[in-house]
């Protein structure tokens, strides 16, 4: 991988933390943030939580999907069937992990250096990360990292305890809006990585079976959805790769 | 339940379910590019923080399950058990004897 | 909040394994990955249809606020949410806005 010539005098790691931040600053995902993290708040509020435990939250797990299956289902499911989900909704933060280190990381660079920039890693720094770092000089990229990622993170935390505190204090049909925002971004977050059949079978049986098998009230309701509807969709998707390639 | 698991209990239930089996995914990403080093400071602390939730998880099983009071020497004893490991951590050894 | 430990004591003391099982892990997934196996996209598949399932459950079982607006009126402001995200090329912007205004119009319209 060769890097693009940067024609400017290296920065320090303070300078480079800084050119991250300004980078989150005035990136959309900023306000996207803002307005999806609001939500989560809101969704804290209404299911009974401390403001502290909602920016905790987001600042420990710092992933979406997780923080709202464990928001939504603490109270109602054992807690290892809400570990089981949280973890099944994050693995794609292993792939992406080990695709961006390999891009900030020298023959200096310590192990510990490096979790930083880890925890730091979630789609939308992930994102920003793949298309900024390029540009930027080898030994600068990993504060780069940092302050993008730590950017983005502060508008998340700031929207969770500010969405926490409308929750309270909106009159009921704003509060509403504000909590329907985690569905509907969601289920657009979804639609739009939807690229194939499989994806699309999945996400349509996954919000149809999910209040059917949720009104079993068989606890684990969550997870039997994704198992039997990601299981179908990828079932359908293996017969008709197998009825592809027969003649 | 006692006391102090109505308070702890959001938290511990974050922490248990909610950041380890998420960060899990992206220590996996790291292990993966930088391989398992015993002894990066890393590992080190990883187990140290493994050792200490152990102790925690163990603490609330007993209390939960005998009544505080009842539980208290055991308690102890479990506390001491759980310091005890703490030494062998920061010197870096990878024997852990069985609770 | 009350839970089991028990589980967890187990998952802790997994954690206690000795390094070559997590050595020999780490290589499995690693190569897991590298040849983009079935494994990864069945799990994709699970993930996805997890997230639409937690999108139901807060539209079907709301928390709130959101349990004083009328049920179809929920699903409703999610349909036509989506529809907006169809029709406005693909743009989730368009499809929050389309269902939020949905949403706020139509608690308005069949009551509050």
């Amino acid at each position: 991988m060769t890097d693009t010539a940067i024609a400017r005098p290296p920065r320090s790691s303070a300078q480079a933390f800084r050119d991250g931040l300004r980078a989150a600053l005035t990136s959309i995902l900023f306000y996207v943030l803002l307005g999806n993290y609001s939500g989560i708040g809101a969704l804290c509020y209404e299911f009974g939580f401390s403001p502290i435990w909602a920016v905790l939250c987001t600042l420990l797990i710092w992933a979406a999907p997780a923080q709202v299956i464990l928001i939504s289902t603490l109270g109602t499911a054992t807690l290892l069937e809400v570990a089981i989900a949280v973890s099944l909704s994050s693995v794609r933060l292993l792939p992406m992990v080990a695709a961006l280190l390999p891009m900030l990381q020298r023959e200096d660079t310590r192990q510990r250096d490096l979790v930083l920039p880890m925890h730091l890693t979630a789609i939308s720094v992930w994102v920003e990360g793949m298309r900024l770092l390029p540009g930027v000089p080898k030994e600068e990229r990993a504060a780069y990292y940092n302050g993008l990622g730590c950017g983005l993170l502060f508008a998340a935390t700031f929207a969770s305890a500010a969405g926490f505190y409308l929750a309270a204090s909106l009159p009921p049909l704003l509060a509403a809006a504000l909590l329907f925002l985690t569905p509907m971004s969601f289920l657009m977050t979804v639609c739009r990585n939807t690229r194939t059949l499989m994806d699309g079978l999945a996400l349509g049986l996954g919000l149809v079976l999910g209040p059917l098998i949720a009104a079993q009230k068989i606890g684990l309701d969550l997870l039997w959805t994704g198992l039997i509807a990601g299981s179908a969709a990828y079932a359908v998707h293996r017969l008709r790769q197998a009825k592809a390639s027969a003649p | 339940m006692s006391a102090t698991m109505v308070e702890l209990g959001p938290y511990l239930a974050l922490i248990l379910a909610g950041f380890l089996p998420n960060e899990f995914w992206r220590v996996l990403g790291l292990v993966l590019v930088r391989g398992l080093d015993e002894k990066s400071e890393v590992i080190v602390w990883v187990r140290a923080v493994a050792t200490a939730m152990l102790a925690a998880v163990l603490a609330q099983l007993i209390l939960s399950s005998s009544g505080a009071l009842a539980a208290i020497p055991v308690g102890c004893a479990l506390a001491r058990r759980a310091l005890d490991l703490w030494p062998s951590y920061w010197r870096g050894a990878r024997c852990f004897s069985a609770c | 909040m009350s839970f089991a430990m028990e589980p967890f004591l187990a998952l802790i003391l997994i954690g206690f394994l000795p390094s070559e099982v997590w050595r020999w892990l780490g290589i499995v997934v690693g190569r897991g990955l590298d040849e983009e196996s079935e494994i990864i996209l069945w799990v994709r598949g699970v993930a996805t249809a997890l997230i639409a399932a937690v999108v139901a459950r807060i539209v079907v079982l709301p928390p709130g606020a959101l349990a004083s607006i009328p049920l179809e009126v929920r699903i409703g402001a999610l349909g036509i949410g989506f529809l907006a995200f169809l029709l406005i090329r693909r743009s989730a912007f368009a499809g929050v806005l389309a269902g939020e205004a949905a949403l706020v119009l139509g608690a308005l319209a069949f009551g509050v």
